[in-house]
């Protein structure tokens, strides 16, 4: 072993500011006055912002930096998971402050658990080892556990916590038993001796498949949990609907990065031996999530409801772009789960500064005629909607658009998997266009003109901007996620 | 400046679209102005695009390319031949129409109305002028999304369902056709369409990637049995939707025809020409027959429409049969009966449908029992009327001639049987629409609400003369149009006599179960044996 050095604490430089920071804002809301508070918001954005400086300080693309005995990757996938996680929960800080404003009492607690939360997903997309990944997994999961139960007077959100918390708990025990299973055929830990070791294995000793399969089978399910990919989606609508809408903001946006970059870390690059056994697997998981997830979401009348179907759904799209086991795939699944949690993050935005105390505007009824009431928030949406939709030239389309080339590269076998994609995106915008027809063609069911503050509307503007700037010209961040995984660049 | 033409044709009215939305409601009759003033002048440069237009060249003209997507080898690729250029000149006039049209029949949100017109119009000129898959898929796409609006927002009762069953009906059909487009990529490892025309695809693709474009095309035209959304959206849509839908929208459909499934696919087209050839002749007998029962005037022209478009489907594919046999200057003959019968479609069409509008925005009723005797009351509008009845049924003179003789002309030759089921459509077309005639126009006055009706106000007498003019000088003069067309038909025709699966084996898809044990070895990048 070798002996950690300050040079080698180098790649963990985003990390130890974000410790740092939370740690910090900790002390901060413990130890000042209701008046002094009013600075947490300022400065867990600030917090945000330097972790972001460090992150851009040394991107590595090239050759992935393995420092602490291989403990920690520092990549260039690392890398762009955080910027867009950290560009996220600033999203989410700016449409949520005037609902954590309202809830005096715990105000400081949210921007902390936060903080925290992305720490966890920030170690676990750097994660080069099963334990790393297993702390990075549990520090964010305990922090979203938290986060969603924090308004404790709610009975709905301490519900909504507890069946999170019970599954979480389950998924990571099972997908701990699978990685004992792991070291217990390899010996090791380390994410690419693992990978080297189940290779020679593989090729010497043929019975050891079935113990392999088996590994792999805990891990996928442990995945599926925590990507909310069916059969294991059940505690996704609940989380959703149950958390405050500022909190499912964060939860619906920001984990997903976390959750794909932890994919990528296991399966190509610790199982990537089986890649054909994972193949399979996650096609079935693909193929019920994209069914479950359409047909689910047509039956809700809540928005958040609706918006964790949806999201199934997308998670469907997501498996596509994994298992086509390609590095085109991996670029695509890079992009399309950047433009999930930047167009859910405007979506919760939204329905943030629509929501009024005591009126959470979570009802897809709540939008009827929002149109008439306030016709550049609808419009927002619609551009929102309209992009979960795929419907070019949004952002959403150019997504989409990349899985099913990854897909469809894998040959005429997998051509039933490709035409359940389509036909299921199809039957997915309909519940799109029904929000649409809310806003738009529907009369409203109150007067009341809802205003949201500056800032807020401002950055709304410039998300909805960006969505529609990306869907005229997504070459920089298609570019983006290609030079990550080496592919695509330039003609 | 015609280095940049095309995109100027194309983004002006985009542009000027948000900007109108910009204006605000407010200063409704500012944005109405300015939305006029920019339709008007992106109609002046089409005019101007033909003008500029090389008669006698097959390829395209005004051709901009410059890369999009480099990462997908998408590029931003417009240009221009025969074919679609009359296309990109009828948008343009029709929506100077349509918003002429709509100047004091649409009374609330206004500026998104025309807005989204114009918006509308940008994508539509788009797709005919998209030399690239991929950006021919944007904007063939991008268009649901106003034209929803435009049925949502102003429509009549049923405008929700009929808006979302427009919507999904042309996803459907469109999202097969983009996984087509995503194998010929990949086949190719470009988008250009030029370069699929060349393509060598065998039997077994051909086959697959005719029905991916079917599907899109006949939903979009639309073809018996996937016309079902059509009525429902034209008897729903406002009166300007009507127009736009009938006069550009459906041509999107028998365009893309032309321009993947024929000179993609030559040998799947040829081989499954019966089906389509088959399924035009029930539109246009079927739901020509429909058609006469209908009590809404609207559902009769749309219905109307769906047997019209039933004729340009017949002349598209007909000119297999007669390619095949050896003779390619009746398939000339056939596809351009074809497309003559579009453009015309596109005049007449958007006149009827403008005529009804005129009715509706009077009586507020399209039941045809309502109506009785209105020539009396209004003689100008009657006239037209009955010109553009005439002109629907195909009287010699009117534009409606045109197309439909040649493609009967072609199908007599093809097969005597063929033309006279064919032929047999005109006499149908001619019940209908004259019955219909004769029960609003003529007749004695059958009620108080009819006497009162005022003749045209000059806007509306604007709109109908316009189309009057179009549909009775190239009625008389087509030679401008075909002359357009010629080369670009020609060389359509040398491109569906290619027989591009002689040149390669049997395909990959052929066999599913031998693939898939190919494809997990390849895929294994670790060297996975089963």
């Amino acid at each position: 072993m070798m002996m950690s050095s300050v040079a080698e604490l180098r790649p963990m430089l985003p990390e130890i500011v974000m410790l740092v920071a939370g740690l910090f804002l900790m002390m901060f809301d413990a130890f000042s006055t209701a008046k002094q508070r009013g600075w947490m918001h300022f400065l867990a954005t600030l917090s945000l912002l330097g972790t972001a400086f460090a992150v851009t300080l040394d991107m590595h693309f090239g050759a992935p930096d393995r420092s602490a005995s291989g403990l920690f990757v520092r990549d260039a996938l690392g890398d762009v998971l955080k910027l867009f996680m950290l560009f996220a929960t600033g999203l989410v800080f700016v449409y949520g402050r005037h609902y954590f404003d309202s809830k005096r009492q715990y105000f400081g607690n949210f921007y902390v658990l936060i903080l925290f939360a992305v720490l966890g997903m920030m170690v676990l997309v750097s994660a080069g080892n099963l334990v790393t990944i297993y702390m990075g997994l549990e520090l964010m999961a305990l922090a979203t556990y938290a986060i969603v139960a924090l308004d404790r007077d709610n009975g709905v959100a301490s519900e909504a916590a507890m069946k999170y918390f019970v599954l979480g708990a389950l998924a990571s025990g099972i997908l701990l038993y699978g990685m004992s299973l792991l070291f217990g055929l390899t010996g090791s830990l380390d994410l690419f001796e693992i990978n080297a070791k189940l290779l020679t294995l593989f090729n010497t000793d043929g019975g050891s498949l079935v113990l392999m399969s088996f590994a792999l089978a805990f891990i996928v399910i442990g995945l599926a949990f925590k990507f909310g990919a069916v059969p294991f989606h059940m505690w996704l609508p609940d989380v959703y609907e149950g958390a405050p809408t500022a909190m499912t903001a964060f939860i619906a946006s920001v984990p997903k990065l976390a959750a794909v970059g932890m994919a990528i870390r296991l399966l190509p690059e610790g199982l990537g031996t089986l890649t054909p056994r994972w193949q399979e697997m996650l096609a079935l998981l693909a193929m019920a999530s994209l069914i479950v997830g359409n047909l689910g979401a047509i039956a809700q009348y809540n928005l958040k409801r609706m918006l964790a179907y949806s999201t199934i759904s997308h998670v469907g799209f997501m498996l596509l772009a994994l298992l086509s086991a390609s590095a085109s795939g991996y670029s695509a699944l890079l992009f399309y789960v950047i433009v999930y949690s930047i167009s859910t993050a405007a979506a919760f935005g939204v329905m943030i500064s629509l929501s009024r105390e005591g009126l959470e505007f979570d009802r897809i009824d709540d939008f009827k005629g929002l149109n008439k009431r306030s016709p550049w928030m609808a419009f927002a949406m619609l551009i929102v909607m309209a992009s979960l939709a795929g419907i070019p030239p949004l952002i959403g389309f150019w997504a989409k658009l990349q899985v099913l080339m990854a897909v469809v590269a894998l040959g005429p076998a997998w051509k039933t998997l490709v035409l359940i994609a389509a036909l299921f995106a199809v039957i997915g915008s309909y519940y799109y266009l029904r929000m649409i027809k809310v806003m738009y063609f529907d009369e409203p069911e109150s007067d009341a003109t809802p205003s949201a503050a500056l800032d807020v509307r401002i950055i709304l503007a410039m998300n909805t901007l960006l969505m529609v700037a990306l869907g005229f010209y997504s070459q920089p961040l298609a570019q983006l996620c290609g030079r990550v995984f080496g592919v695509g660049g330039i003609d | 400046m015609d280095s940049y033409l095309l995109s100027l044709v194309i983004w002006l009215p985009i542009l000027t679209g948000v900007a109108v939305l910009g204006i605000g409601e407010k200063r409704a009759p500012l944005a109405r102005w300015v939305a006029l003033f920019g339709s008007l002048v992106v109609l002046a440069l089409s005019v101007k695009m033909w003008a500029d237009f090389a008669p006698g060249i097959a390829g395209l003209q005004f051709v901009e390319n410059m890369p999009w997507m480099p990462a997908f080898s998408i590029n931003y690729r417009l240009g221009v031949d025969g074919i679609a250029l009359p296309l990109v000149l009828l948008t343009a006039l029709i929506t100077s129409v349509v918003l002429i049209a709509g100047w004091e029949v649409i009374e609330t949100k206004i500026c998104q109305y025309y807005a989204a017109f114009l918006v509308l119009e940008g994508l539509m000129i788009g797709v005919f002028c998209a030399s690239d898959a991929m950006l021919f898929y944007v904007f063939f796409e991008a268009m649901l999304i106003p034209m929803f609006i435009i049925i949502g927002v102003w429509g009549g009762p049923r405008r929700v369902y009929a808006s979302i069953k427009f919507f999904i009906y042309t996803f459907l059909g469109s999202i097969f056709m983009l996984i087509g487009l995503i194998y010929l990529y990949q086949k190719s490892g470009t988008f250009e369409l030029a370069a699929w025309h060349e393509l060598a695809l065998d039997r077994t693709e051909q086959f697959w990637l005719f029905w991916a474009f079917f599907l899109a095309f006949a939903v979009k035209i639309p073809m018996f049995p996937v016309h079902t959304w059509l009525p429902d959206a034209h008897v729903e849509a406002p009166t300007g939707g009507s127009m736009v839908l009938a006069a550009i929208m459906l041509k999107i459909g028998g365009y893309g025809f032309v321009r993947f499934s024929l000179p993609i696919t030559p040998d799947a087209s040829a081989e499954l020409a019966w089906i389509v050839i088959a399924l035009s002749l029930i539109a246009v007998i079927y739901i020509g027959l429909v058609a006469l029962v209908q009590e809404d005037m609207k559902k009769l022209v749309a219905y109307s429409s769906i047997s019209h478009m039933g004729f340009v489907t017949l002349g598209l594919f007909i000119a297999y049969m007669l390619a095949s046999d050896g003779r390619p200057d009746s398939a000339a003959l056939a596809l351009q009966g074809g497309l003559m019968q579009m453009l015309s479609h596109g005049f007449v069409s958007a006149a009827m449908f403008g005529a009804i509008g005129v009715l509706y925005d009077r009586m507020h009723t399209r039941q045809i029992k309502d109506y009785g005797g209105v020539l009396t009351t209004m003689p100008w509008f009657g006239g037209f009327a009955v010109f553009f009845g005439m002109a629907n049924c195909g009287l010699p003179g009117t534009s409606g001639f045109i197309g439909e003789f040649m493609v009967i002309l072609a199908a007599v030759q093809a097969n005597f049987w063929l033309g006279f089921a064919a032929a047999t459509a005109l006499i149908l077309g001619a019940a209908y629409t004259l019955w219909l005639i004769k029960r609003v126009f003529f007749g004695e006055v059958a009620n108080d609400n009819v006497k009162a009706l005022h003749d045209l106000t000059p806007r509306e007498w604007t709109v109908m003369a316009t189309l009057a003019a179009y549909t009775l000088f190239f009625g008389l003069y087509p030679k401008p149009l075909t002359d357009v067309m010629q080369p670009s038909v020609v060389k359509l025709i040398e491109q569906i006599q290619v027989k591009k699966a002689a040149e390669i084996p049997e395909s990959p898809l052929a066999d599913t179960a031998d693939v898939a044990a190919q494809a997990s070895g390849v895929d294994s990048s670790a060297g996975v044996a089963p």
